[in-house]
């Protein structure tokens, strides 16, 4: 097989949480969120591949620390092959930045509301020096608004964010991510915010532009459902941890691990015979903090199937099952 | 056939705003049997949380209700002073599970303390009966009766939610109207709370009104569904007719919108351009500039809702 376009290795950032001076003096030992607790995967050219999971669980601190917003406690992130891990001067991120670009959640947050659609789009051209002159920023700025169906770009270019529907802010968030023509995207709940009308619009615009530029991306949802679509692969995310992972049809529709099952089993469906049916869901409990983390199997508190003596001792390791579709788990094929 | 809890006819309510008059609900008319939940859904900015608040009397400013009726329990609430309805309607007769459980408590007082209140000052409760009474729904949503003595932050998402959802039954109201009420929380606490919803319905036999933009979720639990597109109610009638048999195109393109877990869809449908503005919407249908097949008489005259089958109403000339 080809190599990967990125590679994640055994990837961790723990955030420290504020002490008291005085816990500090006494040398009360520093408490940590561990929100990626030891993750790895490859992501290969055009694939999509989904981090699924709730909120809280890592998700979107993954996508941060792959961009370089954030750097990461340990383990490496190679970009087709090259160890991108501890980049700093500003040379090395700016060439990195143009080959891996983000598209946030909130596209009401995140552009500058002060800045027209023109300077939103052109501030990445004049930070990376594409485009000599305004004329030539300015038919880069137009094509990328027309890829992302704002037309005429003309008469867009001059309004301000407020000025646009969410599903259309959306697209200017995109169109800002590909108009350095990355390899690689981000896309950190890019349609969570947005009506269901639009959502379909804008997924459908992501995979149009994958096929026709080429870009891999690594997509951070919470929504199966959506995932189930737009994805090829499929990583699902529990405390930090990925405890399944393979390609979205076997997850879906063969998932190993109990964590998978439960998320499943809570997607709703527009079936209206399911409405007289109340289906417990396999899932005891709420999520614990990332601070004080479960011993042996972090998933084993909510676990209707967790056995005592193994779960609760034994950190069970993420094991290919079948080919390609790997669980970390200890009784896969035991419950 | 069940008695009519609630009845809303011709129901506006405008907002008056400096930029003009914003028809947020346009004669809107519908039913709330006994037992039933109805989900009214529609995109952002049709009107639907703006009726959900029209239905307890409390239009948001600079929002009023202009004409039309609402009977709770055969009790004609539009036109009644502000303190006859703080003391006899809200929360007694109609109450509200609100939109983000996250905001909704102050976490400067305990959920007791919170819960209470309504209980003490419309039922002349003392605080002991009270606060057994809040202990006693607080245990029917699944929560430790102990909680009353809890603040806010000390809660999850999920549990405030229930502790929102045990709130607005106290008074044992005929309607409980449910604004979004599971859109800020994950999917698995998404899942408990329609549960929740689900087995409130059954033991108490709950007449709700479920308002959200999420038709998956809405088909989890509603048994009949109204569609609200621009302040109108476009289609209306049992879940199975609107989900299977979907007559306005609206309502069929919403539909195919929606991505499924277990099938693979080639190519999701959407609807091209954005809902119009409400201070001038368009002539005739409100539909008809995202309208696929679109008629002349569309564009000049408006359809009103009509009965296509048993129970199910909707407005549209293709009709």
């Amino acid at each position: 097989m080809a190599e990967p376009i990125l590679k994640v290795e055994n990837l961790k950032k723990y955030f420290p949480i504020k002490r008291s001076l005085i816990d500090t003096l006494r040398g009360v030992p520093q408490k940590m969120v561990h929100a990626v607790d030891g993750i790895s995967f490859e992501i290969y050219k055009q694939q999509v591949f989904a981090l699924v999971g709730e909120s809280g669980c890592g998700k979107s601190t993954t996508g941060k620390l792959i961009v370089k917003l954030l750097e990461p406690t340990d383990g490496k992130i190679y970009l087709e092959g090259r160890d991108v891990t501890h980049i700093r001067s500003k040379e090395e991120i700016l060439a990195y930045r143009r080959r891996v670009q983000i598209i946030f959640q909130d596209p009401f947050s995140s552009m500058n509301p002060r800045f027209r659609i023109f300077d939103i789009l052109e501030e990445p051209l004049l930070i990376h020096g594409i485009g000599e002159t305004k004329a030539e920023r300015e038919e880069l700025i137009y094509k990328a608004l027309e890829m992302v169906k704002i037309t005429p770009p003309e008469e867009y270019v001059g309004r301000f964010p407020h000025m646009l529907s969410g599903g259309q802010r959306q697209r200017v968030a995109i169109a800002r991510a590909l108009i350095l023509n990355p390899t690689f995207i981000v896309a950190d709940e890019p349609v969570s915010m947005l009506d269901v009308s639009i959502r379909a619009e804008i997924l459908e615009l992501m995979k149009e532009l994958k096929e026709k530029m080429g870009v891999t991306y690594l997509y951070i949802t919470h929504d199966m459902s959506t995932a189930r679509y737009f994805a090829d692969w499929m990583a699902v995310m529990y405390l930090g941890r990925i405890v399944e992972m393979g390609p979205v049809e076997k997850v879906i529709d063969n998932p190993l691990h109990p964590y998978t099952r439960a998320l499943l089993a809570a997607v709703p469906e527009p079936k209206p015979e399911r409405r007289n049916i109340i289906k417990e869901l396999p899932i005891k409990g709420e999520v614990p903090n990332a601070v004080d983390i479960p011993p042996g199997c972090r998933f084993h508190p909510r676990c209707i199937y967790a056995q005592k003596g193994l779960c609760d001792v034994e950190q069970p390791q993420l094991i290919e099952y079948e080919h390609n579709h790997w669980a970390e788990c200890h009784l896969v094929g035991k419950y | 056939m069940a008695k009519n809890v609630l009845e809303v006819k011709d129901l506006k309510m405008y907002y008056f705003t400096s930029k003009g008059v914003v028809k947020a609900v346009d004669n809107v008319t519908f039913n709330l049997r006994k037992g039933e939940v109805l989900g009214l859904a529609g995109e952002s900015g049709c009107g639907k949380s703006s009726l959900g608040f029209t239905l307890l009397g409390m239009p948001t400013p600079p929002g009023k209700i202009v004409s039309g009726s609402i009977k709770i329990d055969g009790r004609e609430i539009v036109g009644l002073p502000e303190d006859v309805l703080r003391k006899e309607i809200r929360w007694q007769k109609i109450s509200m599970i609100f939109q983000g459980a996250m905001n909704a408590l102050n976490p400067v007082y305990t959920v007791g303390y919170q819960m209470v209140e309504p209980l003490i000052l419309h039922k002349g409760m003392s605080k002991d009966e009270a606060i057994d009474r809040a202990q006693k729904y607080l245990e029917l949503v699944g929560l430790d009766p102990e909680i009353v003595y809890r603040y806010p932050h000390e809660l999850s998402g999920g549990m405030k939610q229930r502790v929102i959802i045990a709130t607005a039954l106290l008074l044992e109201p005929e309607v409980v109207i449910a604004d979004e009420p599971t859109t800020a929380l994950d999917v698995v606490v998404q899942a408990q709370i329609i549960n929740l919803l689900k087995k409130l319905k059954k033991e108490l036999g709950l007449s709700m009104i479920f308002i959200t933009h999420d038709l998956s979720i809405l088909a989890e639990i509603s048994d009949r569904v109204a569609i609200m597109y621009a302040g109108k109610i476009i289609e209306i009638g049992d879940s199975e007719k609107i989900y299977y048999e979907p007559a306005h195109p609206y309502t069929q393109k919403l539909l195919a919108a929606i991505p499924r877990l277990h099938e693979d869809i080639d190519r999701l449908e959407f609807i091209p351009g954005q809902p119009p503005n409400l201070i001038n919407p368009p002539k005739g249908c409100r539909f008809h500039p995202r309208c696929p097949y679109v008629m002349q008489v569309c564009r000049e005259q408006e359809p009103e809702l009509k009965e296509i089958d048993k129970d199910h109403y909707a407005a549209c000339w293709l009709l």
